[in-house]
């Protein structure tokens, strides 16, 4: 895989990550033929440790751990995989799956277009959503000159 | 010691179905569900999560609804839990920089490049109990507030403000982000002196009320030295985990966590080598965790004390005492295992005390003797003096 796929899986891969499980269930049930696939790695939960960084960008710590599900799955050419925060074996499965279609040159471009960028959008919104309440609560605060009498 | 016993199973098992009974509450009202404390209990949720060092909010609110509510036992379950999952990756450090903000602010400076957001904060309410809660034919279904600002769809990078300082060199340094080996107390027990990363990890997971506590100390004076501490910059937000699976060679985004960061500077006096300027301490929780994020930086930067050449005069200062006692598992632990059978360990001890107080009570019996043959022969000699004088 070159460099531009590399980038480009990166960002289906974390579409498919931040998506709501909601999301890419419906993603998957409207597909008009769902693909014969099987199973590499069965879902399954672990650990991450988050790390990060003394005063926001120095030295990195151990900061404490997530929960994260991963699944692999072998779906025709290609084999899929999923790294999923959270314990959803549904949605790491359906996120395996989607990324071994998207790495097939026959199904990239309709799935991009058809899956992955209507959960980009509704990202993007929800993203401004939140913006805009949180932008809302800009505060400027005036300093008061102490009366002298 | 504690000796293990054996017997009493009827009992036990009765005293948990009594206490999931008791859980459950008058069952003439409805069942609490999970998400609904993840929902409305979340600055709970977001304690246990950040004291149990396990970020998965199903998890944390599953745990408090067990524990009835009680923090430390929910805290404990989360805990025991993760020792069952095998932990696939370390993420890359990750970068607070770029973060979808919900609230930040700062008390040191008012125009802060990217401007304060308050965000959803019981700062500047009245703390009055509001009883529109109480009343349970209230809908309180209310709508965020929103704005008509232009916002971007992506989260971009926000300025940090002490950066902003830094380049003055009026605050120091974050120091080197490169690390050779970051230190993890899970896998390797704590050891003294502990580098800031290792004192930075004990403390993210440390009891809220003892490190509250400690900063506290600090404010009040128990400390070297340094000025009034201020909030460089709080900030509430999502940020994105990044893992490098060995298949892929790559990093790949798995989802957001939400996190609290806090930075806290004051005026260091300086040593021979640093000219005064602002120290740093950090602090930084999972979710909302506003209280604690601030009193870790307070105590971060205490405990800095050996690195900045200060005499160590406090107890917020005592790497020991701090990290040693930090940990409410730990402590919990050793304090309420006093509660449990010590049957025998208590049957020696009456044992010795019985025997203390025989020896006692023989001791005392002899002085007393001795004491009554002193002062009858005191008594004798003055009643004999005389007798001699007369004689004289």
């Amino acid at each position: 895989m070159n460099q531009t796929h590399v980038q480009d899986r990166q960002h289906w891969m974390s579409v498919l990550a931040r998506t709501s499980f909601a999301n890419i269930q419906k993603a998957w049930r409207a597909m008009p033929e769902q693909p014969e696939y099987s199973l590499l790695r069965q879902p399954e939960t672990g650990l991450v440790m988050i790390q990060a960084r003394t005063n926001g960008n120095g030295a990195p710590f151990n900061m404490g751990e997530m929960t994260l599900t991963r699944c692999s799955v072998s779906i025709h050419n290609a084999i899929g995989h999923a790294y999923i925060a959270g314990r959803n074996p549904e949605h790491a499965e359906l996120a395996a799956i989607f990324d071994g279609l998207l790495q097939l040159p026959e199904h990239n471009a309709r799935l991009m277009e058809t899956v992955i960028n209507p959960m980009e959008k509704n990202i993007a919104e929800q993203i401004k959503t939140k913006a805009k309440q949180v932008a809302s609560t800009r505060v400027d605060f005036f300093t008061m000159v102490r009366g002298e009498d | 010691m504690y000796v293990a016993v054996k017997g009493g199973e009827k009992a036990i098992a009765n005293a948990h179905q009594y206490l999931a009974a008791e859980r459950r509450g008058d069952t003439a009202l409805p069942e609490l569900t999970v998400s609904q404390i993840k929902e409305q209990m979340r600055l709970a949720v977001d304690r246990v999560m950040t004291e149990g060092s396990l970020y998965d909010p199903e998890l944390a609110a599953l745990a408090l609804k067990q524990a009835r509510g009680d923090s430390i036992e929910a805290i404990f379950l989360l805990r025991a839990y993760r020792t069952t999952l095998p932990r696939f990756y370390t993420s890359a450090p990750i970068n607070t920089s770029v973060m979808q903000i919900t609230r930040r602010i700062s008390a040191a400076f008012k125009d802060m490049p990217g401007g304060q957001m308050l965000g959803p904060t019981f700062d500047y309410t009245h703390r009055l109990l509001d009883f529109s809660l109480a009343d349970e034919n209230t809908k309180n279904n209310v709508t965020p507030p929103t704005c008509n600002e232009d916002v971007p769809a992506t989260c971009d990078e926000t300025p940090r403000i002490l950066d902003f300082l830094q380049n003055d060199e009026l605050v120091e340094g974050v120091g080197s982000a490169e690390s050779h080996q970051v230190g993890d107390i899970t896998r390797e027990p704590l050891e003294l002196p502990a580098g800031r990363d290792i004192r930075l990890q004990k403390l993210t997971r440390a009891d809220e009320g003892f490190v509250l506590a400690m900063g506290y100390s600090t404010q009040r004076g128990f400390k070297n030295s340094g000025g009034h501490p201020f909030a460089g910059e709080i900030r509430t937000g999502d940020v994105s985990i990044e893992v490098t699976p060995e298949e892929l060679g790559f990093p790949v985004t798995i989802g957001s966590i939400t996190v609290t960061e806090s930075e806290i500077v004051s005026i260091y006096d300086g040593s021979e080598e640093t000219p005064p300027q602002f120290s740093r301490g950090y602090g930084i929780t999972f979710g909302s965790g506003e209280r604690k994020a601030i009193s870790m930086a307070l105590v971060d930067r205490a405990l800095r004390c050996r690195e900045l050449q200060e005499d160590i005069i406090a107890p917020a200062q005592d790497e020991e005492f701090v990290l040693m006692h930090s940990d409410n598992i730990e402590a919990t632990g050793f304090v309420e295992h006093l509660k449990l059978p010590h049957h025998v360990d208590f049957q020696s001890e009456l044992d010795i005390l019985r025997r203390l107080r025989s020896n006692w009570a023989k001791c005392k019996a002899k002085r007393e003797e001795i004491e009554r043959n002193t002062q009858k022969e005191q008594k004798i000699r003055q009643s004999g003096t005389p007798e001699i004088k007369g004689a004289a």
